[in-house]
């Protein structure tokens, strides 16, 4: 495709988004700026920081119809819309969010925050370190979700919000939403849970671990102070997103998606890409490394790895959910092997303990982890018969 | 599974009736929620719904039911012992393969078991049969060969599985045409209730 044919398709594509009655349409990102010293469970203290944020739809009157979608491992505050000088970067759960859209923004005011340490313009590795005057890079503290929970309760009393209506994420997202519960039980009416777990298995600490590796010793990471040095440790973070991927796919998926077609038609022999699976891999890869920052994405594996809300009540997450008091959507998918339907049991079975009032569907769907972001008539249903019902609660 | 949505059904009051003001309640092939709708509005009761088939995940969802989609086949292993004042089976257990294990986990799970089920038998039912065809009714609509209904009973072999496995029955109330009976259950009875413990 020529660039030019590709800029046009781009901008139809943003030109259908924008026209389309179930878009939030453009979106202006905001900054919330904080002084007060935020404590960290590494011990570490946050001095000053900021959070970039989005928001859509209007705040009601007594305040009590805000929504909080957290995002997961490489999103940001850019959920719903698109951008005005940059149509083609659509938010990425705009098929959830929106007017008419399960999460309904003619019903609710929806945030989408980009978290601490992140690299999407929220306080992170990027930002400059106010001791020192360089960017932080890798003297950024490590973080976990209760961290980040935190700091978006610091962001919801500056937005005037002292109860949500809802918080909601799919994976890492919902491990937030999840926290909220149990952290500020008091703050939020819904917690919506898609494809969580209430910790990381071996399994998914393993692939972190690679997805560590990889970056760690790319020769570029210089420690993490890659940024001063003027080098990105690009490969690392390219191998780094392709084990991420593959474990986001079920091995159907990969199969009909890719199955064993050849990117050339024959075999060459070669170590060049052959096999569309590579090529697709490698794709995802270049395009991830280009716009990702390597110690965000190495702090980000280790706010999963961390999350273990039962660890402090030795292991027992009916313990750990026993202050739970909001209504609890937990939604998991058949072929999620990341995040399987039986770690998403385990959080039912802690919430059923507590008598909670839990409702748990399971998407009989062929995606994977991945398919928390894609369009399902089923989940998206769902969704959206849960929120008729937070909004007839917030209604009455 | 008997289709169970939308309407109110003869055997819901009688279940209400045995279950306790402000209850933990278990309802278990809830289709779409009504009946726990009617004994929270009506008994004030708490509880989950469960049920293995989206839609009806779906509608209890707008029913304003908690419900947990699981496979009953598969035990009640997210429910710990004695989490439930009342364990409801509200005519499923006709169509489950396990009956004896769903039986038994009732009872794990719930301090009392509450199942209803069609009767078979049911004079209509019997003569139905003596003429030489499966019975097909109201409490029973399927042909032979697209019913769920796998593991039909009467009211007399009911008391007698419980008997054989020291099941006590608390409660029995038959109905027909919505009404409880007092004579001859087992042949005028179109639909019998059953409150037991362990």
């Amino acid at each position: 495709m020529t660039p030019e044919r590709r800029l046009r398709g781009f901008f139809m594509a943003a030109s259908k988004i924008l026209d389309s009655p179930t878009s939030v349409g453009t979106v202006v990102p905001q900054t919330a700026r904080f002084t007060e010293p935020l404590p960290l469970r590494s011990g570490a203290v946050l001095r000053d920081y900021e959070l970039v944020y989005e928001t859509y739809g209007e705040l009601n009157a007594d305040h009590s119809n805000a929504v909080l979608v957290c995002h997961a491992l490489n999103a940001s505050h850019h959920v719903a819309g698109v951008y005005a000088d940059d149509p083609g970067n659509v938010g990425w759960w705009d098929n959830m969010i929106g007017p008419g859209k399960p999460l309904d923004t003619s019903r609710f005011f929806v945030i989408g925050v980009n978290n601490l340490g992140g690299c999407h313009g929220s306080t992170g590795p990027l930002s400059i370190n106010p001791d020192t005057g360089s960017p932080w890079g890798g003297d950024f503290p490590v973080i976990t979700v209760e961290d980040w929970v935190d700091a978006q309760a610091r962001l919801a009393d500056q937005l005037g919000i002292n109860r949500f209506a809802a918080v909601m994420g799919g994976s890492l997202g919902a491990m937030q939403a999840l926290a909220w519960s149990i952290r500020y039980p008091k703050r939020l009416q819904h917690s919506i849970v898609i494809a969580c777990a209430p910790n990381l298995s071996a399994q998914n600490i393993a692939f972190n671990e690679v997805a560590r590796q990889a970056i760690i010793t790319d020769p570029d990471f210089n420690d993490g102070h890659y940024q001063v040095k003027g080098a990105t440790p690009k490969r690392g973070l390219r191998v780094a997103r392709m084990v991420g991927h593959i474990t986001y796919l079920s091995d159907d998926e990969m199969a009909n998606k890719f199955g064993r077609q050849l990117k050339h038609g024959k075999l060459n022999y070669t170590f060049e890409t052959e096999f569309e699976i590579e090529s697709y891999l490698r794709h995802q890869g270049n395009k991830f490394a280009d716009h990702f920052d390597a110690n965000t994405y190495l702090r980000i594996t280790k706010v999963l790895d961390y999350f273990d809300p039962a660890l402090e009540h030795g292991g027992d997450l009916t313990q750990a959910l026993h202050n739970v008091t909001a209504g609890v959507l937990v939604v998991s998918f058949t072929t999620d092997w990341r995040f399987s339907p039986e770690r998403s049991r385990e959080i039912v079975h802690a919430l059923l303990d507590n008598r909670v009032r839990v409702t748990y569907a399971e998407i009989d769907a062929p995606h994977g982890h991945d398919a928390f972001l894609l369009d399902d008539p089923r989940y998206h249903r769902l969704v959206a018969a849960y929120f008729e019902r937070v909004h007839r609660e917030i209604a009455s | 599974m008997i289709a169970r949505n939308g309407t109110q059904r003869p055997d819901y009051a009688a279940i209400a009736q045995s279950v306790q003001r402000g209850a933990h309640v278990l309802d278990l092939g809830c289709g779409d929620g009504t009946l726990l709708k009617y004994l929270q509005q009506s008994r004030g009761v708490t509880g989950y719904g469960v049920d293995i088939d989206d839609g009806n995940v779906l509608a209890c969802v707008k029913n304003g039911v908690n419900v947990i989609q699981s496979d009953l086949e598969r035990g009640l292993s997210e429910f710990e012992d004695n989490s439930f004042d009342f364990v409801v089976l509200s005519q499923t257990l006709q169509a489950m393969r396990n009956t004896e294990r769903i039986m038994r986990e009732m009872l794990r799970v719930g301090r009392a078991g509450i199942v209803t089920f069609p009767n078979f038998g049911y004079w209509k039912n019997r003569l139905q049969v003596l003429r030489g065809r499966m019975p097909i009714s109201e409490n029973l609509p399927f042909e032979w060969f697209n019913t769920p209904n796998i593991h039909l009973c009467t009211v007399t072999d009911f008391e007698r599985f419980c008997a054989e496995r020291g099941i006590r029955i608390v409660a029995r109330t038959v109905l027909t045409g919505g009404r409880p009976l007092t004579s001859l259950p087992n042949l005028l009875g179109e639909l019998a209730v059953y409150h037991f413990a362990g």
